[in-house]
Parts: C-alpha cells; sequence; structure tokens
C-alpha cells in the first residue's frame, strides 16, 4: 500500500520503568505506547497528571533511555539526543546569562557546524521567525513569559530539527497570552514546515493545535484513544466555540475523567 | 483647576527651600561615614599635638603622611610593593588557576567530591598558619614560601564557593544542554561555569581577604623584604610610623581589589534584574 506522508515518529510499545528509590521497587511507567506521527503534523498528547507524558518526550528527546520496545524517527532507533530533535521546555529553561540572541544560537554553537558569522545570521533570521526582532540584545530576565516561550521555541527550531517536542510549552502563561501563543505556534510551524508533538493538561489546546489527539491512560500509560480532529485546516478563535469542537472536547474529557476516576485522582459520584 | 496649580507649586517649593536638605537626605551614608571618620582623624592629631599621649606608640595622621611621602619620595617603598605584589599576584593567582577548575569539577562530579572532600574540609579547618613553621621548611625563607601560605590561604574560599556554585545548578539548563547534545566540556563550559560565576565571584572576594592575611603573616614570620617584613621590623625597632604606614598599604590593596572584583561581579551579573549597570 502506498502511504502519501512518510511516518516521522513512530512508538513501538515503549515501555519504561521508574526505579523508586524509597519502596525498592521498580515502578511502571510507560506500558506499551504505541502510535506514530507523519511528517508535517502536529500531534498532541493529553492524559490524566502524572500518567508520564513528559517521560515520554524526554524518552523521544532521548535523554532518558526506555525499558522496552522501539522509539523511531525516520526509521532510526532513537539511543541519546540528536540535531533531529528539538525539545522546547516547560518553562523558564533559558539561560538568564545569554541574551535573546545567544540563547537561540546556543544549540548551533554546541553542534559547530556553522561559522560564527552564520550562526549569528542563523539565530537572527530564528528571532525574526518568533516575532522577536529588537529584542536580540536584552535578557530573559527582561521579557514577559510569553516573549521567553518565543525564545524558547526559537531555541529549538534554530538547530532547524526535523521533530519539534513541545512539553507543555504555554504551562505558565496567562490564559489571554497563551491563545495568542496558540496561534503564534501554528503560523511559526507553519511557515518551519516542522513536524511537531506537543503535549499539555489543556484539552482544547490539544483539540485547536493538532491533526490527532492521543489520549494517555492513567499509570502505567498505555494509549487510549486516538482522536481524529476533523476540524478545517484554518484555525480561528470561533473555532473553539462551535458544535463539533465542543463534542471532540466532551470526548476527550471523558476518557481522561475516566482514567483520573481509575487513578484515585477524581471521584465520580 | 486650582487644585491643579496647587500639585504643581508645592513640589518646585519644595525642591528650591529644601535642597540642602535632600542633598544630605541621598549622601546620608556616605556624609556620616566621612564626618565620623574625619572627626576620628582630628581627634587623634589633637591628642599626639595637646601631649596627651606618646606618638612613639601611636604615631599621628600627620606622622603617617610624612613617613608615607618619604618612603616614597626615597624610593625605599618599592621593593616592599614589588615583592609583596608579586607574592599576592603568584599566590592568589594559583588559587584560581587550582581553585576554580578543581571546584567546578567537584561540583560535578560526586564521586570526586566525595573523595576529595574529606582532605578539603580538613585542610580548610585547620588555621593555615599554623602551618607556617612546615611551609618554612619545605620552601625556605624566600617567596617560595610565600607563594605558598597564599596559596594555601585563599585557595579554599574559591574552591568551597565555586563547588557550591556548580552543586546548585538548575536541573534544567543541564537538560538543555543535553538535550542539544553537549559533551561533558561544554556543559562545564556553557552551563556549570557561567552558572556557577557568581559563587565564584564571591569566592574570589573571600579568597582575596585571605591571601592579604597570607601575605602580612608570612612575611612576619621571616621573610627579607615585604609590606608585612616592613611592618615586623619597624614594630620591633618602635618604628609606630612606618608600623601604621604599612597597615595603610595593606588596608587600602584590599579596599581597592575588592572592588575591582565587585566591578567584575557586576559586568558579570548584568543579567541579572537587580543589578542593571
Amino acid at each position: 500500500m502506498l502511504q502519501a506522508t512518510p511516518v516521522k515518529l513512530k512508538a513501538d510499545s515503549v515501555r519504561l520503568n521508574y526505579y523508586n528509590d524509597r519502596t525498592k521497587r521498580d515502578l511502571s511507567v510507560l506500558d506499551g505506547i504505541d502510535f506514530s506521527v507523519n511528517e508535517g503534523e502536529l500531534v498532541s498528547i493529553v492524559g490524566p497528571s502524572g500518567c508520564g507524558k513528559s517521560t515520554f518526550l524526554a524518552a523521544v528527546d532521548g535523554l532518558v533511555a526506555i525499558d522496552g520496545g522501539r522509539i523511531l524517527i525516520d526509521e532510526r532507533e532513537v539511543t541519546k539526543p540528536g540535531p533531529d530533535r528539538g525539545l522546547v521546555f516547560q518553562q523558564d529553561s533559558l539561560f538568564p546569562w545569554r541574551t535573546v540572541q545567544r540563547n537561540v544560537a546556543y544549540g548551533l554553537e554546541i553542534q559547530k557546524i556553522f561559522s560564527k558569522e552564520e550562526i549569528g545570521a542563523r539565530a537572527r533570521k530564528f528571532v525574526e521567525l518568533v516575532g522577536l526582532a529588537g529584542f536580540e540584545d536584552s535578557y530573559p530576565s527582561e521579557l514577559s513569559g510569553g516573549m521567553r516561550q518565543r525564545v524558547n521555541i526559537a531555541r529549538a527550531l534554530a538547530v532547524d530539527p526535523e521533530l519539534l517536542l513541545l512539553d507543555e510549552p504555554f504551562a505558565a502563561l496567562d490564559a489571554q497570552t497563551r491563545e495568542f501563543m496558540q496561534f503564534e505556534l501554528l503560523r511559526i510551524l507553519d511557515r518551519a514546515q516542522k513536524t511537531g508533538v506537543f503535549i499539555t493538561h489543556q484539552i482544547d489546546e490539544a483539540i485547536f493545535l493538532s491533526n490527532r489527539v492521543v489520549v494517555f491512560s492513567a499509570r502505567p500509560a498505555k494509549v487510549k484513544e486516538i482522536v481524529e480532529i476533523d476540524l478545517p485546516k484554518e484555525r480561528t478563535l470561533d473555532l473553539k466555540h462551535t458544535p463539533r469542537f465542543m463534542e471532540i472536547f466532551r470526548h476527550i474529557w471523558r476518557l481522561i475523567e475516566e482514567e483520573s476516576a481509575r487513578m484515585g485522582l477524581l471521584r465520580v459520584h | 483647576m486650582t487644585s491643579v496649580t496647587e500639585e504643581q507649586e508645592i513640589p518646585r517649593q519644595r525642591k528650591s527651600e529644601f535642597a540642602i536638605y535632600e542633598f544630605l537626605v541621598r549622601h546620608e551614608n556616605a556624609l556620616l561615614g566621612g564626618f565620623t571618620m574625619i572627626m576620628a582623624l582630628l581627634l587623634w592629631e589633637a591628642v599626639v599635638r595637646l601631649d596627651l599621649v606618646n606618638p612613639l606608640f601611636t604615631s599621628s595622621p600627620s606622622r603617617i603622611i610624612a613617613t608615607g611621602y618619604a618612603m616614597f619620595a626615597d624610593s625605599s617603598i618599592y621593593p616592599h610593593l614589588a615583592i609583596s605584589g608579586l607574592e599576592l599576584l603568584v599566590g592568589y593567582g594559583l588559587a584560581i588557576v587550582v581553585g576554580v577548575p578543581l571546584g567546578i569539577l567537584m561540583g560535578w562530579y560526586r564521586r570526586f567530591n566525595a573523595a576529595l572532600d574529606p582532605i578539603i574540609s580538613a585542610l580548610y579547618a585547620t588555621p593555615r598558619i599554623a602551618l607556617l613553621p612546615l611551609i618554612m621548611i619545605w620552601f625556605g625563607i624566600g617567596l617560595g614560601s610565600k607563594f605558598a601560605i597564599i596559596f594555601l590561604s585563599s585557595v579554599f574560599p574559591i574552591l568551597i564557593n565555586t563547588t557550591a556554585g556548580v552543586q546548585t545548578v538548575e536541573r534544567d539548563y543541564i537538560k538543555v544542554a543535553r538535550s542539544f547534545g553537549a559533551n561533558d566540556r561544554q556543559m562545564f563550559l556553557t552551563v556549570a561555569f557561567p552558572a556557577a560565576v557568581p559563587f565564584l565571584l564571591t569566592g574570589l572576594r573571600l579568597g582575596l581577604g585571605h591571601a592579604l592575611i597570607g601575605i602580612v603573616v608570612g612575611e612576619m614570620y621571616s621573610a627579607q623584604a615585604g609590606v608585612g617584613y616592613l611592618i615586623s621590623v619597624a614594630g620591633a625597632t618602635f618604628q609606630t610610623d612606618r608600623v601604621m604606614f604599612g597597615i595603610i598599604l595593606i588596608a587600602a590593596a584590599g579596599v581597592d581589589l575588592t572592588n575591582i572584583l565587585r566591578m567584575i561581579e557586576r559586568r558579570f551579573d548584568r543579567w541579572r534584574p537587580d543589578n542593571k549597570l
């Protein structure tokens, strides 16, 4: 069978345990995660708190080793961090002692592929892409939360990764800035032509941004359901108030509710 | 209308009427400090002039200035300054060159820290001055023993502060570097070192104070030249003016060098919101 778009990321029964020092026991965090992300897609992962979403993303980035299964990117197995992936952290992981420009240039400096001039030019390009032209010489402490997350995204994009991994990047932002940044992310990803995996607690954010939403079960996490988002490609704020959007929202909320109840996080009367 | 003009007039009036008062308020600390200092010096000079105390014991501000001027005029002070300066440069420099990298390694590698920590803690707790006799036996009474005692005096504050700085690096910064594929060397240079700079500079400042103590004590114990030697010899021969002058030289060096370090500190800490230049 001919596939239209190639698979960028494939998680193949990924298993991961954490050793708990106190109980001296292995704790299963990921229990056979299976799903794939096609090139150019943005796929969100949602699930009850503490279900292992961030751990899964760290595993895709190669920061933590998995105990079973395989994570494939372009059919190559992930063993360690690499330039084909860019991780956008939850919050303020910008280096406070570096200016915006030099934070964005960080990955390029580490890679040492380009000359100093090229690194400067590339970094400037991505600072502009995220809409921060003019702030190149500012320090993170001088920026607002939204601006800092733009820098964070620019830093990950600057190394030209094939796959952008976003770990709740807007969690620390206020509601307005968050909505605005969601638009911005779609614009940036569209212009940079990237594939993305997005982790969030906000169901509406997940639906709004994604082609598909992967719902994780409570720990040990499995894929509970993969929800296709059959909304128009052009995303507007009005979309969040359409009946179809609400319908998908309720459906995903019910899935997470079930899982949270199972974990004892939520009492269902 | 009237309320607006009133509001505008009140501050203007105040400014002209209380300009001197405002100046006093703004520079209150400097003025108070300077005033006390000048009064103390005047009092000191006065009690000597009025023959209330013997200048052989107390010297006096004017005598100290005269002695200092004479020692610069006949160039007899320069060899002492040169020797003490060289000792500081080599001893303190060596302490930085050894203390900073070792501190980074100890902060980074838990096992390395565990291996070295007992020795370093023991040495740090020992008054280094107690080691002087040993150091003299090993390095002689010349420059070597001074380098050694200054090094030993200043290396620990630098080392221990750097270690603490690296140990408290945010885990997120390390994760970022790792995610971008940084190797160990890059991790030190781009994360561990810059994150530890504020601690490191505190260490340098503390180390400097200890280095100055090392100079004076080392030279007093046994030496052939240097400011500490000058103080020691002058003291033994009741030349109080020279003793006082030597003390002032050391104090001035301490204040100046600390100020230079503070300037460097501000330069490096420009990114901190409360440290704008």
